[in-house]
């Protein structure tokens, strides 16, 4: 491992400062990721900021119904949070998802939507990976791709010469909960302080596949906004994986349901949690019969991709995906008010 | 680069000055000679390394050890008490929960930390209702001990364990 500075700043202003003013400084949270990144050499940081005993560590009351989640509130205290079991069904069951017990007792609200693709070869540093190192390549294309992204890539067979070329997917549960509710993330930057919704947090690779987000260099999340969600409103989480616990999903389905409107949001499929917008805007208004609900996922999956492999691909994800969301939804419409 | 820091292990204070890049895990088994925090994986993948961190389980692989200044760290070899087993590991003893017995001490941290997580009414994956106290069906215990795995497969045995030591 290379060595590195540790720096723990009194306060979050001094911790944005320090990084912002250092490229090479990163912010160390639980570090369930980095710590393991360090070692792999898929970070290699000169300084790293610890932050978490800086951000807030407890959920609080917004006025309006919501909840506002501090940074540093671990994976664990947040899922057995008794408000957030009552009224954020979707976003206690994708926290209670994600990784093992030990994991979530270290892993934070502010992290945990920063941990980076866990694709084979981006974790590989022997192998080629845009992700890791711009303008190597991708090793990921023909390769091993059955956790591999099949929304949000060229309809073209991705050039795994290209600089361009990532099938990497977003491998966090709760961010694909929180993309579903619409929830606002507050950031701390050099510049201020900013708010942008959840779902406009992550990014397709674009011509930059090495930012899985918009941060800038030296912005720090320092809390995460829940809205408030309508009594009437009833939301799941449901993950479909290899083994019944303790794997990354291979297809995840987060909804919200509300009256006459529906939100989807999907893990597994894209460079980001993916907001199904074509099917809830089909589906508005509507009875989420199961016709419906599978025709309005034929729309959305309309320009997916999916990438041949030597496992035999990941063609299966278009079936498996209109299928978890036909069953989530399945059950939200039949849950009792 | 060095770094000073404290920490409480097993109820022994110590005052260490460590490479910033020394893990939780080295730090005990290298640095104190505190074998039984397993290094399995390495990589946050198996849960053989899993102690108490301020009572909280966690994977000591995945921790930096200056990171966790001033904590209290209890590790599997700290759990028993004047000359007496704790109920964890009288269980895994009782009920033949291991075979080769490198990932034990990791299962039995675990298992702790399981019973204090029950007893506090957090819920699992697999819990149905969120509202009431979560029933420790072995269904439950699987899901909770998902994160230690065990290569020589004595799973079946360490369900029972688990479901001994918290009926006591």
């Amino acid at each position: 491992m290379k060595p590195f500075a540790y720096a723990r700043p009194a306060d979050v202003a001094e911790a944005v400062r320090e990084v912002a003013a250092d490229p090479a400084a990163v912010f160390l949270g639980g570090g369930t990721n980095l710590v393991d990144h360090l070692r792999l050499g898929v970070a290699t940081p000169d300084r790293v900021v610890d932050v978490r005993r800086l951000t807030s560590r407890e959920i609080t009351d917004t006025g309006d119904g919501g909840l506002r989640v501090g940074a540093a509130v671990t994976n664990s205290e947040l899922a057995a949070d008794p408000r957030i079991r009552a009224h954020y069904r979707v976003r206690a069951p994708a926290v209670r998802a994600g990784a093992s017990g030990q994991l979530r007792n270290l892993a934070t609200t502010g992290g945990n939507p920063l941990q980076r693709t866990r694709c084979v070869y981006f974790q590989d540093v022997t192998t080629p990976c845009n992700k890791r190192f711009p303008g190597s390549g991708c090793s990921a294309v023909g390769g091993y791709t059955r956790y591999h992204a099949i929304l949000g890539i060229p309809a073209a067979l991705p050039d795994p010469t290209a600089p361009e070329t990532c099938i990497a997917t977003h491998p966090s549960d709760m961010a694909v909960a929180l993309a579903a509710l619409d929830a606002q993330v507050e950031v701390l930057g050099p510049a201020g302080a900013r708010t942008l919704p959840f779902p406009d947090l992550h990014r397709l690779p674009g011509d930059d596949p090495s930012r899985d987000t918009v941060l800038e260099h030296g912005e720090l999340i320092t809390a995460i906004d829940l809205p408030p969600l309508a009594p009437s409103a009833r939301s799941a989480y449901r993950k479909v994986r290899d083994r019944a616990s303790y794997a990354f999903a291979l297809v995840s389905v987060a909804a919200v349901v509300d009256d006459d409107s529906v939100r989807i949001a999907l893990g597994g499929v894209a460079h980001k949690p993916w907001r199904a917008s074509r099917a809830e805007e089909i589906l508005r208004g509507r009875p989420l019969t199961e016709d419906a609900v599978r025709a309005a996922m034929e729309a959305e999956l309309a320009a997916a991709q999916p990438q041949p492999g030597i496992d035999g691909g990941n063609g299966f994800k278009i079936p498996l995906v209109t299928r978890t969301v036909v069953a989530t939804l399945r059950d939200l419409a039949g849950e009792e008010l | 680069m060095d770094a000073d820091l404290t920490l409480r292990v097993d109820g022994e204070a110590h005052r260490l000055t460590v490479d910033t890049r020394t893990s939780l895990l080295d730090l005990l088994r290298e640095r104190l000679g505190n074998t039984s925090p397993k290094k399995g994986c390495d990589h946050g993948q198996c849960g053989a390394c899993t102690v108490l961190l301020d009572g909280e389980r966690v994977l000591s692989c995945l921790a930096l050890a200056v990171a966790h200044d001033g904590a209290e760290i209890t590790t599997a070899d700290g759990l028993a008490g004047d000359g007496e087993l704790h109920p964890v590991q009288q269980a895994f003893l009782d009920q033949d929960a291991f075979q080769c017995g490198y990932c034990t001490p990791g299962q039995i941290c675990s298992a702790v930390a399981v019973l204090d997580e029950v007893r506090r009414g957090w819920p699992s994956h697999v819990t149905e209702d969120l509202a009431g106290e979560p029933q420790l069906t072995d269904a439950e215990v699987s899901e909770r001990m998902s994160g230690n795995l065990c290569r020589c497969g004595a799973y079946a045995n360490i369900v029972p364990a688990v479901q001994q030591a918290a009926a006591r």
